[in-house]
């Protein structure tokens, strides 16, 4: 029997970044704030100690920090003609749990997406015509532009004391930033990191082919620092223990570091952790929640009663809670109708391996934001026209980690067991070193979210089915930046090289990134989009839906700094607009 | 709340299971909710008996991992790096279950090599089950001999066979059998000694791979210069006193 709980102002589906920083503002305004978590709590002193935190096999092969596929996992396809199946191990892709989200587990790089990306619809078909557009794309402009949300990534940026080097302050170039980034109104709240041997020999090879290095922006700080809500941090160590780990030394921001110390001391603050919710409540007329029902450990159901219902978990499982609530028209791909699952898109990944013959690259000491970049080949930042694709990459020399199980790269040909094996590893170890592209994905008809017609969690509710696979313009973007870094490889002197390309289909294994995008977009047209640009719901108006779930398409970065962003963006019209007037912030 | 609990809790939330536990939601407001010492180390792994494995099925693993990474002059084989006690102690706990994984059917016969993970059996059947089959293959083909009495030169090429999919084994994957205990092998000979594989970090050694010392600022500040110190683990090393 479900029990009725006191109603509360704000309910907050999951505590990561998104949750955390909805329910501090909110909550120091004065209203009544529960926030309900289906994973843990954490802390960094007892569950990112440092004598038990670096530990490979426990976090980074086991994975015990993340979402067990037992209690929720998504089926996969590669597109709608297949028959989806449970992801039952994950590979590609590694949902977070638990207070702190994927805020916890990530390596911290914090970008701002450039001009270009927000408009990307509007500006590929003014400078190139319609005709580089690729079929069956869905590519839309985002409903808000870059300066729009400028003082937005700053606040995030100065939330979390992200470490980097303007490139363009007011308008004016910033030697040593990347001049390819949008107008800034100051500079990074601390300097960037220091940066290992590969990243200096890449400085120089990208510099001598006209590029534009810039160490790249990082939430694993150079330095000590205080924010603006008082949460202290310290200097990263480059222990080299970031993604898949949380970090033992209040390097890495997260809610953790960042938000949680002021947020729990909040008076009308309460967590719910270790509960699950299982749906958004609507009234009758389904056009307002009247809050959400969740489950504890023990299969206790709850309904907490709450005015305005903020859905803060991963983008993926946004999605799947509005499919599970009747939030929004599901998307059908066959008639190109409906809005919840549509516009799913994710990140391509390319890049070389290079072999030296002397380097000491030393790769253990990093960081996962440890990196110098060129985003002269990301966006629009190069002349597409004689490449007949749309998108760009951020093309990076880094050094996130030499943890050994996942990380002890040997030369094409050798085999994978026994002496021979056993000597190439160790012959170049220490000498191996990785140009990367991180690109683009636009959006198409055919990748889309939508609820499994077979499988389901142990709640009984249908897990999401993600139809998804790479398109050829995305191929051939990653493909062509293969090249661009396997050059850069080779000019850093490089003895040889292993190309890596996208080719097959998109797979499950092995891991490649949890940029997992849309799903729930954010748009000017309710017939495309799920939410408004407050990223409020067009048809439950007292439901605002955050995170990456939100974006059009994906553009060649990481997406947290966005997510922080938009944020901050949402939170101004909560509070300048949507508390003095509920209701709908955009007319349909 | 008592340290013990909270475990239960984290243990609980592993499983999501809804039977009787003394497990409850918890609520967190006013404070964070922080004890002193409150940690959650891994018990480490202690020699001894097997726990999963058979004596027999130990010993045909201590021959293939010896063989996947064969002892040289570059340091310990599988065997005496501990990769066998590693893989018992592994299949002994949630991993040999698939505890954590999604293992509810229907089970597609033809899944898609991109929809990854399919199979029904977990590390605990996989080994019994595939072991026993590779036993089989080896007495009929071997004239009676089990793996581990084989030649080397003879080893090598069986499990080169197993890798290509091109020895077929009665009723067991041969080739699934190979990748999940080539990665178990690595797991064990790379992971931190904690865990009963890579004996005096031998594995580390290999690749120069400093351990747990978890502060590197002195290596960034001086680029393309030899790392000086010997590998640690999360229980030390040996040369502190710590048993190994």
């Amino acid at each position: 029997m479900t029990r009725r709980l006191p109603p509360k102002d704000v309910v907050i589906i999951g505590l990561g970044w998104t949750g955390s920083i909805l329910a501090y503002e909110l909550a120091r305004t004065g209203l009544d704030v529960v926030a309900i978590e289906r994973g843990p709590w954490r802390d960094t002193a007892s569950d990112f100690n440092i004598g038990t935190t670096p530990d490979e096999l426990r976090y980074g092969i086991r994975l015990e920090m993340f979402l067990r596929p037992k209690q929720e996992s998504i089926t996969m396809r590669n597109n709608p003609s297949q028959t989806a199946l449970p992801i039952r191990q994950w590979g590609s892709f590694l949902p977070g749990n638990g207070v702190g989200g994927a805020g916890m587990h990530w390596n911290g790089q914090t970008w701002r997406f450039l001009p270009n990306d927000f408009r990307i619809r509007s500006h590929m078909i003014e400078r190139y015509g319609a005709a580089i557009m690729p079929a069956d794309n869905h590519i839309q402009d985002w409903p808000v532009s870059y300066d729009e949300l400028e003082p937005y990534y700053d606040k995030f940026e100065y939330l979390a004391g992200i470490s980097g080097k303007a490139g363009n302050l007011k308008g004016q170039i910033q030697p040593g930033g990347n001049p390819f980034e949008g107008a800034r109104a100051r500079d990074y709240p601390t300097p960037p990191l220091r940066q290992g041997y590969a990243q200096d020999l890449f400085t120089k090879a990208a510099t001598e082919k006209g590029l534009h290095p810039f160490p790249r922006p990082s939430a694993n700080l150079s330095t000590g620092y205080t924010n603006p809500y008082g949460c202290s941090m310290a200097p990263c160590t480059y222990c080299g223990f970031c993604e898949r780990f949380g970090c033992a030394n209040y390097s890495k921001s997260s809610p953790q570091t960042c938000v949680l110390p002021v947020l729990v001391r909040e008076p009308t603050f309460e967590a719910r952790t270790n509960c699950e919710v299982t749906r958004v409540n609507l009234a009758a007329d389904g056009k307002t929640a009247t809050g959400v029902t969740y489950v504890d450990l023990q299969g206790q159901e709850w309904e907490q009663p709450a005015d305005l219902v903020l859905i803060c978990a991963f983008g993926l499982f946004n999605v799947r809670l509005m499919l599970l609530s009747g939030i929004g028209k599901p998307y059908d791909p066959n008639s190109n109708d409906g809005v919840v699952g549509r516009n799913y898109a994710y990140q391509t990944g390319s890049g070389s391996t290079g072999f030296f013959e002397d380097a000491r690259f030393n790769s253990f000491a990093a960081s996962g934001s440890l990196g110098v970049a060129a985003d002269d080949y990301n966006s629009d930042n190069f002349d597409h026209g004689p490449h007949g694709f749309v998108g760009g990459a951020s093309i990076t020399s880094a050094y996130t980690n030499a943890r050994p199980i996942g990380f002890r790269p040997t030369p094409p040909g050798t085999p994978t067991w026994g002496g021979k094996w056993k000597r190439a590893v160790h012959d170049n170890a220490g000498r191996v070193t990785t140009i990367g592209a991180q690109g683009s994905v636009m959006s198409y008809r055919n990748n889309y979210l939508d609820l499994d017609p077979t499988y389901k969690d142990p709640l009984g509710r249908p897990l999401m089915r993600m139809t998804f696979d790479y398109q050829d313009n995305e191929r051939k973007m990653a493909n062509w930046m293969a090249d661009r870094c396997d050059e850069l490889a080779k000019a850093m002197g490089a003895k040889s090289t292993q190309v890596s390309r996208l080719v097959g289909p998109w797979s499950v294994v092995p891991y490649q990134t949890t940029h997992n995008t849309g799903g729930a977009v954010m748009g000017n047209d309710p017939k495309t989009s799920a939410l408004n640009r407050y990223l409020q719901s067009w048809d439950v108006s007292n439901v605002f839906v955050m995170g990456a779930s939100a974006f059009p398409q994906n553009a060649g970065y990481n997406p947290t700094g966005t997510v922080g962003a938009l944020t901050y963006w949402a939170l101004d019209a909560i509070l300048g607009k949507y508390l003095k007037s509920p209701g709908p912030l955009v007319p349909t | 709340m008592p340290q013990t609990t909270r475990r239960e809790l984290l243990a609980a939330t592993a499983l999501f299971t809804f039977a009787a536990h003394a497990a409850l939601a918890r609520t967190v407001s006013k404070a964070l909710p922080w004890s002193p010492n409150e940690a959650y180390p891994v018990p480490p792994v202690l020699r001894g008996p097997w726990i999963y494995l058979t004596p027999a099925e130990a010993a045909t693993i201590d021959a293939i991992v010896d063989r996947l990474i064969p002892p040289d002059e570059l340091g310990a084989g599988g065997k005496d790096a501990g990769c066998t006690v590693f893989i018992d102690r592994q299949l002994a706990g949630p991993f040999g279950g698939h505890d954590w994984l999604y293992m509810q059917g229907p089970f597609s016969p033809d899944p898609l090599p991109s929809q990854g993970l399919q199979s029904p059996l977990t590390p605990r059947q996989q080994y019994r089950q595939g072991l026993a089959a590779l036993d089989a293959y080896c007495k009929a083909h071997f004239t009676g001999h089990g793996f581990a009495d084989l030649p080397a030169a003879d080893q090598d090429t069986l499990l080169a066979g197993l890798e290509k999919n091109q020895v077929k084994l009665e009723g067991f994957d041969g080739h699934m059998l190979f990748a999940t205990i080539l990665a178990n092998t690595m797991e064990g000979y790379f992971a931190d000694p904690i865990y009963g594989g890579n004996r005096d970090m031998v594995g580390w050694k290999l690749v120069g791979f400093p351990g747990t010392r978890y502060d590197y600022r002195d290596v960034i500040a001086n680029p393309d210069k030899p790392y000086p110190l010997p590998p640690v683990g999360l229980a030390g090393r040996p040369a502190w006193g710590q048993p190994t």
